[in-house]
């Protein structure tokens, strides 16, 4: 995790929260790192679809950042669905048991229902007497590869409207998920869910590339928008905006036009 | 030995390092290691497989796209397990080059291929790759190619280090070297070499038979033959680790030509509102799927100024790890712009992976253009130019705040403290 975005306020130990993570131009990666090594750290019980890169991708840097992925996954702190590596298995050795990412098989992707059976499977609490985790957390990496593997926008809002109901109000945990923004590219698709999720959560990060241009010091702006705030004498819609640069094992955020390379 | 110890240990290692025969962490992302140590069979087995060297950040994997000069921009090369999607220029004249340049590459180190294309035959392919230059016949090539700015090779470094990016200022290739050769397009490569290699082709109309069985997914049937025939190959030549008894590791490369192009079967290229409009990036997906948990790496070209729906077009870019952009001069303005008189095009690196990572090697260079000249194929910086100090102050501003700025722009900020002795650049801010 990264502390100084943990400075923001961004990661208290608030439950039931949708958060949404977006990027625009840029890769918005770093934040599904961040909130992965900080809720492990938190000792929540995390569930993490992981469609974009390997496992041992997210496990090397998570030990940069201070947590060992592995050693979570056999405490059973940690399960991952490892994206690339199930659309081998279900392409070339189909088998008749369902499998969470099944809709890869079918000709008309349907819905992500087996999906939402697995994260429930996973997430749901356990009452033995051991120890237990504190909040059940979904971690989605991301959600926009479902968009590209045939999946509808609709069929994606009520995944996420149905782990919402179950993680965030049954059993108070969180939900944090990625999506890419395509700008000026008109994904019609990509543009609906966005705006569906940005209308449900209740706390958004932006990540958006430099409107100059690539730039090596600064190398984006993130803005963190608060929307429903818990407390109601805080005023509505909160935002803030830093510029950050990423290095190799931190991100470094400075308000806008602080960058320690111009200073 | 502190390197034996680490290896004991095992935890943090076992997810690093390859794992001979292990069917379920089979990466090829492999963190260089500590010296082998021999003892312990969870330790390193990495032998040094011909033709690939480990990244200087992170260790990883990383095989030459046959490009010395297109290696340095990517960072040393191309990783692995990793896919590089070549968006071809508007004829295609170009980027049949660095798909030969790639193959040659994988012949020139011993590494097996794999040919795929709907337009031409992979064996009329192979017989048309650039033949390999050995040492002094490069330096030939170089002198005679003495253009008005080729230094002197004893003047130090004196200027800015990204001039290094010009390819004339590397020395020829080293006499063994093992990784990035450079080639000769004007002949063809020698018979030998490609009866020696092992390759395997993927010709779209032989594959594709009269009566194909209604497929239940939706990819194309020829996305979903030429899935099936490299899946075979990985499976049955053990790239994936799956046949243990496979002493000498080796590489895959794999190669697909006009991705995505009516021939393929899919009217992604035709139409707006296709029906198979999901047919390609599914296929990327998996595709990525099949080299992540393999030693391969593959080089994709894609006519991707063919694809009506610009959103198709992010999509096969995010599912894409190295992306890289040909933009060719021929039949634009450009053409008889006397600033690009020089080049034959303009060469894009559109992404490069964060693999293992959270940042990446990017080179600072953004602005890079290409020129074919008779036997290479060179990339060079745009407008390489003296040291005057207008263009100095120029790229300070461009790195501070971001390339599309200029001289003069009003820039918003606190405080400007810009170590230039030159008052009169201080003074075009308003500060």
């Amino acid at each position: 995790m990264f502390p100084e975005l943990n400075n923001f306020n961004t990661t208290r130990a608030e439950q039931g929260k949708l958060t949404l993570l977006c990027d625009a131009k840029t890769d918005g990666s770093f934040l599904v790192h961040h909130f992965l090594s900080f809720y492990l750290k938190a000792n929540c019980k995390v569930c993490f679809v992981a469609l974009v890169q390997s496992f041992s991708h997210y496990n090397m840097v998570g030990q940069k950042l201070g947590v060992s992925l592995t050693t979570a996954r056999e405490r059973g702190q940690l399960v991952v669905l490892e994206g690339l590596k199930s659309a081998v298995d279900i392409f070339f050795r189909p088998r008749e048991e369902p499998h969470p990412l099944q809709f890869l098989r079918e000709a008309n992707a349907g819905d992500l229902q087996p999906l939402y059976a697995f994260v429930r499977d996973t997430l749901e609490p356990v009452d033995c007497g051991e120890a237990a985790w504190r909040c059940p957390v979904l971690l989605v990496d991301d959600l926009s590869v479902l968009l590209s593997l045939g999946v509808g926008p609709v069929a994606v809002l009520d995944f996420v409207h149905y782990c919402r109901a179950t993680v965030c109000r049954e059993w108070k945990g969180n939900v944090v998920a990625l999506v890419h923004d395509s700008g000026d590219a008109e994904d019609k698709e990509s543009d609906v869910l966005l705006n569906g999720l940005s209308h449900q959560s209740h706390l958004i990060l932006r990540v958006e590339g430099l409107a100059t241009g690539f730039c090596k010091d600064v190398h984006g702006q993130l803005r963190i928008l608060w929307r429903r705030p818990l407390q109601p004498t805080t005023p509505r819609d909160r935002s803030l905006t830093y510029q950050y640069k990423i290095q190799d094992k931190s991100v470094s955020f400075f308000a806008k036009g602080m960058s320690p390379a111009v200073l | 030995m502190a390197a034996a110890g680490t290896c004991g240990t095992g935890t943090r290692s076992t997810g690093s390092m390859v794992a001979a025969a292990s069917t379920n962490n089979v990466t090829s992302f492999q963190r260089r290691g500590p010296r082998a140590s021999g003892a312990d069979s969870g330790c390193s087995r990495l032998v040094s497989i011909a033709g690939t060297r480990p990244s200087v950040r992170n260790g990883q994997l990383l095989v030459s796209t046959g490009l010395p000069a297109l290696d340095q921009l990517l960072g040393g090369g191309l990783a692995v397990g990793t896919v590089l999607l070549i968006e071809e220029d508007k004829y295609n004249i170009y980027s049949p080059l660095l798909f030969k340049y790639f193959l040659a590459e994988g012949i020139v180190s011993g590494h097996a291929l794999l040919v795929a294309s709907a337009k031409e035959d992979p064996a009329d392919i192979l017989q048309k790759l650039p033949a390999p230059l050995i040492d002094d016949s490069y330096k030939k090539e170089c002198d005679e190619d003495v253009c008005s700015h080729k230094m002197e090779p004893d003047i130090k470094m004196k200027i800015a280090w990204r001039y290094q990016l010009l390819p004339k200022m590397e020395a020829g290739p080293v006499s063994s070297s093992r990784f990035g050769h450079y080639y000769d397009i004007s002949k063809r490569i020698p018979q030998e070499l490609i009866e020696t290699s092992k390759w395997h082709g993927f010709f779209l109309p032989e594959k594709i038979s009269s009566a194909f069985n209604v497929e239940s997914c939706s990819l194309t049937p020829g996305y979903m033959k030429l899935l099936q025939f490299i899946q075979n190959i990985i499976y049955k030549e053990g790239f994936d680790g799956s046949n243990p008894q496979k002493k000498q590791k080796n590489i895959l490369r794999i190669g697909i030509q006009n991705l995505g192009s009516p021939l393929w079967g899919d009217d992604i290229c035709c139409t707006e509102n296709c029906d198979t409009s999901h047919s390609l990036t599914k296929f990327l997906y998996i595709l990525r799927g099949l080299l992540r948990t393999s030693l391969s790496a593959c080089i994709i070209t894609m006519p991707t100024h063919l694809i009506q729906n610009k959103a198709v077009i992010a999509r096969v870019t995010n599912l894409s790890d190295t992306v890289v952009g040909l933009e060719s001069f021929i039949g634009s303005e450009k053409e008889t712009n006397p600033l690009y008189k020089d080049y034959h095009g303009l060469i894009h690196i559109r992404q490069i992976p964060r693999l293992n990572n959270l940042i990446y090697d990017i080179s600072d260079v953004k602005d890079l253009a290409f020129k074919l000249k008779k036997k290479l194929f060179t990339i060079e910086r745009k407008f390489a130019v003296k040291k005057t100090p207008y263009l100095r102050r120029l790229q300070t501003l461009k790195n501070i705040y971001g390339e599309n700025c200029q001289l003069g722009d009003m820039i918003c900020c606190p405080k400007i403290k810009v170590c230039l002795s030159n008052k009169e650049f201080i003074q075009s801010f308003n500060v």
